[in-house]
């Protein structure tokens, strides 16, 4: 039995010292180490799409959503956002997508990168007119591109270096060689960029956009057609614009709203429960740093958990709900010792017969956060995960961390010393008289 | 203390509280906010104090339908409409700034009808199948609960309280939001979920030792069992919620503003999931014991 206490104890030690450092804000392994932070702590904006999927049979949507995800990925990657999210969704028929870019600072043009299809076509004058703007597709399309890239003229204008595939360049060296000296559009979205004449057939499969576009234009030009069109137009059925202000703001009161919270109910089962309660204080503190690691931890895997001010709400949510575990077997214990049992049987007596109250009860509020995981979306769902994951450390730590301190007082000079475990000799020979011994 | 033989007193309160929210409900409904609605919310924060009509002037030719403004903070201004696109945005944001004055856009949200169904059905889903599985669930872990009682009356007196509490909160805000303004959003939905699982955290504790009592005295008189339980646990639940409340309280004070609400909703929540714990739920399972007992005599 001491064996086991002295060995749960230097285990705790040990996962304390780990958390303390891995909650401390330092570099660790050179790598900065922190909890991403949502939308409303960072600034940034959200947007729903809705794919229009109208012109796409049945069969292939969902091939074409998983392709518009693709390009999407890459025009958002290519905008240099940290820590973007993507996400595909499907409700009944309706395909759709989320995209959340934190710490942006020009919306408006993210989203023009964005959502536009972006559909490059090349066109020649049909043959037998000679009207200027009666272009017809040549078949030539974005999708014969190798790459684009934003070039510079003789007087600094930009413009767009186009490099196509071997089939695209073969398409292209027949196209120029069949119009020789008639104009050659070049459609963006339907919009015609440019319509220079061809001087001769081009056999290198490179070409050259210039217009009037300026550098900004150019770069997403650029984006776009390295990404790829969009396979289907998407409109936007809802948008969140965040400003940064707002969060730095919220993250130091939720802190300091935290810290007092914390230091408040210290007090309290301090007063309350003497000697346990100062013990469940500690089990707090070491709950509290356990909680930020396993948050800090959680980045290195897919599941990484994202702090928002719901989130931030739910953890000191739970600090009053870890508490709740240790109350239960606080009271238990008081009961226990007023029985007229010794400390070490009655910490014993007090833990068993409070386990079925603390695992039914976790049990119910684990539900909810569950139902609301799997229904909710984004704040609702970072909220209910945060105090999932809270509720399970804080079960953890009431059980092994308190009842391992606890347990220490045993073979102390405080083990008869009940005054300091709330319950007084009194008490104890009213109990013992109540039973008629 | 005798706390189960009061209990049409405790009954007696509890619709006091209720019913003026209830009132409330069916006179006014409740201040449905973005998420549940649909349309845009435009939160702008100017460099000095910016009077609330010059606002309506400006937006006047945009023939705005369901448009409210009102002032926020110090020099913040909420501009609320029905769904709008992102370039009449960009237009009314270019009026403003033309014609009144250089601001910073702090929040700006819009939610197609769609999204809002959608949410609007989820959240409903979302409190029906907490309730059944809770009651699932207490059911279960009650299974071996001796007679004369059966575990599903456990269940539902723990849901019957439940939905008290629901009721609390929501006729509040209901209140809260005819005279205060204050909405409702997804959040207030994450607030009644949690107070859900937190008010069944706190029935259990009553119930689980309602059960040990049993146990221990099998031949007792339900209602003397069930009111000594009570009163025996009564430290314990109080003290359990009064930790939450503390936290809570200190969050409402100093913590951030967006969530005001939020944690209101919680700090009211779970208050009267304490107390509908020891003042609804046991009395409701003696109320219930007695009826089937009455029922039994008189068919002998």
């Amino acid at each position: 039995m001491k064996i086991r206490v002295f060995t749960y104890t230097i285990i705790i030690l040990i996962i304390t010292g780990l958390a303390l450092w891995l909650s401390l804000p330092t570099k660790k392994f050179g790598r900065e180490f922190s909890i991403r932070k949502g939308l409303d702590l960072v600034g940034g904006t959200h947007i729903t799409y809705e794919a229009d999927m109208s012109k796409i049979d049945s069969r292939d949507r969902d091939r074409a959503q998983a392709s518009l995800i693709d390009v999407i990925r890459r025009r958002v990657d290519a905008l240099g956002v940290a820590e973007p999210v993507i996400q595909s969704t499907k409700v009944g028929d309706n395909f759709g997508l989320i995209v959340e870019l934190p710490g942006v600072q020009d919306i408006d043009e993210a989203m023009r990168i964005i959502g536009k299809i972006a559909q490059l076509e090349f066109k020649e004058q049909s043959t037998g007119s000679e009207t200027e703007y009666n272009f017809v597709s040549t078949g030539l399309t974005g999708a014969d591109l190798k790459r684009a890239d934003v070039q510079f003229d003789q007087n600094g204008k930009p413009e767009i270096a186009l490099e196509f595939t071997t089939e695209g360049g073969k398409k292209f060296a027949e196209i120029t060689k069949k119009n020789v000296g008639k104009p050659l559009a070049i459609y963006l979205d339907e919009q015609m960029l440019s319509a220079p004449t061809v001087q001769e057939e081009i056999r290198e499969g490179k070409a050259v956009i210039t217009g009037q576009f300026d550098m900004t234009e150019a770069k997403r030009f650029a984006i776009q057609l390295n990404a790829g069109a969009l396979p289907v137009p998407i409109k936007i059925v809802e948008q969140t614009n965040i400003g940064a202000t707002l969060g730095t703001d919220a993250i130091k009161k939720s802190l300091t709203a935290g810290i007092i919270g914390l230091f408040l109910v210290g007090f309290f089962m301090i007063i309350y429960y003497r000697l346990p309660g100062f013990l469940a204080t500690l089990a707090l503190l070491i709950y509290t740093l356990l909680v930020i690691a396993i948050f800090k931890l959680s980045n290195l895997t897919s599941f990484g958990v994202t702090l928002t001010l719901a989130g931030i709400s739910a953890f000191i949510l739970s600090i009053g709900m870890a508490v709740d575990a240790n109350i239960l077997i606080f009271e238990r214990l008081k009961e226990e010792l007023r029985a007229g049992k010794t400390l070490g049987a009655a910490i014993d007596a007090g833990f068993a017969r409070a386990w079925s109250s603390v695992r039914d009860s976790n049990i119910s509020s684990l539900i909810t956060c569950v139902i609301l995981i799997w229904l909710g979306t984004g704040l609702v769902r970072g909220f209910a995960v945060i105090l999932a994951i809270a509720i399970l450390i804080s079960m953890f730590t009431a059980i092994m961390v308190t009842r391992t301190f606890l347990r220490l007082t045993v073979n102390t000079r405080l083990a008869t010393k009940f005054s300091w475990f709330g319950v007084s000799s009194n008490q104890i020979a009213a109990e013992r008289e109540g039973k008629g011994v | 203390m005798n706390i189960i033989v009061r209990r049409k007193i405790w009954f007696l309160i509890s619709l006091l509280i209720i019913i003026p929210g209830i009132i409330s409900l069916i006179l006014w409904g409740m201040r449905w906010g973005l998420d549940f609605k649909g349309g845009t919310l435009l939160e702008l924060e100017f460099s000095k104090k910016v009077d609330v009509n010059q606002i309506k002037d400006v937006l006047a030719p945009f023939n705005l339908k369901n448009l409210t403004i009102q002032s926020s903070g110090e020099n913040k201004i909420l501009i609320r409409t029905t769904a709008i696109t992102k370039e009449e945005k960009d237009k009314i944001e270019d009026a403003l700034n033309s014609k009144i004055n250089k601001f910073n856009e702090l929040r700006y949200e819009t939610i197609g009808p769609v999204v809002s169904k959608d949410l609007t059905r989820k959240a409903i889903w979302a409190v029906i199948l907490a309730s059944v599985a809770i009651v699932f669930y207490i059911a279960f872990a009650f299974r071996k609960v001796p007679k004369p009682t059966n575990s599903w009356r456990f269940g539902i007196c723990a849901i019957l309280a439940l939905i008290h509490d629901l009721l609390v909160v929501i006729g509040i805000f209901s209140i809260l939001g005819h005279f205060f303004k204050i909405e409702i959003d997804s959040l207030f939905i994450t607030a009644l979920l949690t107070i859900m699982g937190f008010s069944v955290h706190d029935t259990i504790v009553v119930f689980d030792r309602i059960r040990e009592n049993m146990r221990l005295r099998p031949e007792g008189d339900f209602e003397q069992i069930v009111n000594d339980s009570v009163v025996q646990t009564l430290d314990r639940s109080i003290n359990t919620s009064l930790t939450v409340l503390i936290v809570l309280t200190a969050l409402y004070l100093f913590g951030g503003e967006t969530i005001k609400h939020f944690i209101l909703a919680l700090l009211v929540g779970i208050f009267i999931g304490t107390y509908s714990s020891i003042f609804t739920a046991s009395p409701l399972l003696v109320v219930w014991q007695n009826w089937v007992q009455s029922r039994q005599t008189r068919r002998a």
